[in-house]
């Protein structure tokens, strides 16, 4: 295969990656098996496309209606969990327009499960579990177990920034940011709602290069603002905070986990706040997923639910710097 | 005004930054998981060749340049301009000393340059990058001095001096390198 590796008809995958891509499927649907966790399958096409203010659905048609690809499997799970009630997982393509780089391709696997019962402290234990079992798949000279760390946003950005990010404004980002000599974005203002981009852009800045390059780190305890689909709780020191993780390696983000918000109501008010959001960026509005509403109304079990990128880990797993060579064919030559 | 938005940024896009042109180089979007995506870019200003970097919060738009690139043929100069001409049309563009810039050591006439140009004014004229000149003085070499990588200096016929081997006499057509100024070979 290595003669037409540059050819354009040919995959850039070597032979050991794609293997390896078999290897972790395979090893992936066993660890499920042995846990009693169900594999399922959801529609990869919808009426419905993501209220999300920084995802973007791809579009697509059926007969005379727009329909959308799926940016992740996540709603309709939940409607199979609220009636089934069960320990689910699945692995499908998701699908996110406006992301292409050396992380990311438009279209992408996912691993996607949900856990009735499991806080978040304890999905995120099988998350590393699952990526302790795939990681004989490393390159041997790796082999050994992965290091695994785990802080809060609050320690990580206390001790990297030296701010507390759930009592900061715009401006003591700006602040932060001009005194440690970060790059200031052109467009980023210090006006208010701008306060989760600022903690997103000091996450890339300071907070992601500070962790050590071949470890996995879990950061948990995300700000309330930034709770997406999780429940919002207290901390230990009474600060109101989303009960939301990530799960990266060195830098890169494989994984977002939620101890899932059950709550339709709020689920709801979170939607039409993120359209809001959404029109303020000159993006168009989405219709709110009803059915998934509804869902919730009828009673979504108490449960965590996380998403990896199949494609990132398996870059992690042989150490591949681009998701080009991890992909059948990406983007470029699909 | 023009504009383009970040998720229309790519290599060789002509933007506005620091109120000069500037052609895109290299575009990175930075995204932390689930959060606000930001573009970095690197670009090269297309007046001074320095190169920027400049992050932009993804949606954001920024200026666009309306700069464009024509292969033009040296025709002379009044002192004041030095006149271009476009092969095809016979239309004629008149460049100053900015634009034309360090290209005046290489042009004797007839050379094809390109010629940027910012809303229809020359900006940079970049000459060929081999051009052959003929040496119009320079001292002999030294019989018999065959010391490898010796140079002296050489006066060419558009009065820019190279340094070149010792072996060039006056006369001689020499090819130059414009990228750097050095003297290749013998034409």
């Amino acid at each position: 295969m290595s003669d037409c590796q540059n050819k354009g008809w040919s995959t850039k995958a070597s032979d050991d990656v794609l293997l390896k891509r078999a290897l972790m499927l395979k090893g992936i649907r066993s660890f499920f098996d042995a846990n009693d966790v169900i594999e399922v399958e959801t529609p990869l096409l919808s009426h419905y496309q993501t209220t999300d203010p920084h995802l973007d659905s791809l579009q697509s048609r059926f007969r005379d209606e727009v329909c959308f690809l799926n940016t992740s499997p996540e709603y309709a799970m939940k409607r199979l969990l609220a009636s089934w009630k069960r320990p689910i997982y699945q692995i499908c393509k998701a699908f996110r327009d406006d992301e292409l780089g050396p992380n990311h391709n438009p279209e992408f696997t996912l691993l996607e499960w949900h856990r009735p019962g499991f806080d978040m402290q304890q999905l995120m234990a099988e998350v590393a579990d699952l990526v302790k079992m795939l990681w004989p798949l490393a390159n041997a000279s790796d082999n050994g177990t992965p290091v695994f760390k785990s802080m809060s946003y609050q320690q990580a950005f206390e001790d990297f920034v030296g701010i507390n990010p759930h009592q900061v404004t715009s401006l003591q980002c700006y602040q932060a940011a001009k005194a440690k000599n970060v790059d200031i974005p052109c467009g980023l203002t210090t006006d208010s709602y701008e306060l989760n981009a600022w903690l997103d852009w000091l996450l890339t800045q300071l907070v992601l290069p500070a962790f050590d390059q071949s470890t996995f780190t879990f950061l948990y305890d995300y700000p309330a603002a930034q709770c997406s689909l999780a429940k919002v709780a207290m901390n230990e020191q009474q600060i109101l905070v989303a009960r939301r993780f990530e799960l990266f390696y060195g830098q890169i983000e494989l994984a977002n986990g939620f101890h899932e918000l059950t709550d339709a109501d709020e689920q709801h008010r979170r939607f039409k706040l993120e359209n809001t959001v959404r029109k303020h960026s000159g993006k168009r509005c989405a219709r709110i997923d009803d059915n998934f509403i509804a869902a919730l109304q009828f009673g979504l079990p108490e449960c965590s639910g996380v998403a990896i990128g199949l494609d990132r880990l398996l870059m992690a797993v042989t150490q591949t710097p681009n998701i080009e060579h991890v992909l059948s064919f990406s983007w470029k030559r699909s | 005004m023009a504009t383009y938005s970040t998720n229309q940024f790519k290599n060789g896009l002509k933007i506005i930054l620091d109120n000069d042109p500037c052609s895109i180089t290299e575009n990175n979007v930075v995204k932390p998981g689930k959060g606000q995506a930001f573009n970095k870019i690197k670009a090269k200003n297309l007046r001074t060749g320095r190169v920027v970097e400049r992050t932009f919060k993804s949606t954001e738009s920024v200026e666009a340049a309306d700069v464009d690139e024509m292969n033009v043929e040296y025709l002379y100069s009044d002192g004041e301009y030095w006149h271009f001409m476009e092969p095809s049309t016979f239309e004629q563009h008149a460049a100053d000393a900015v634009a034309v810039g360090d290209a005046v050591k290489w042009l004797k006439g007839q050379e094809v340059c390109v010629m940027t140009l910012w809303d229809g004014s020359p900006l940079v004229i970049t000459p060929p990058n081999f051009v052959e000149l003929t040496v119009a003085q320079t001292d002999p070499g030294l019989k018999g001095d065959t010391a490898q990588g010796a140079t002296k200096p050489a006066t060419l016929e558009t009065g820019t001096e190279v340094k070149v081997p010792l072996f060039i006499n006056e006369g001689d057509i020499l090819k130059i390198d414009t990228r750097n100024g050095e003297y290749v070979s013998r034409a």
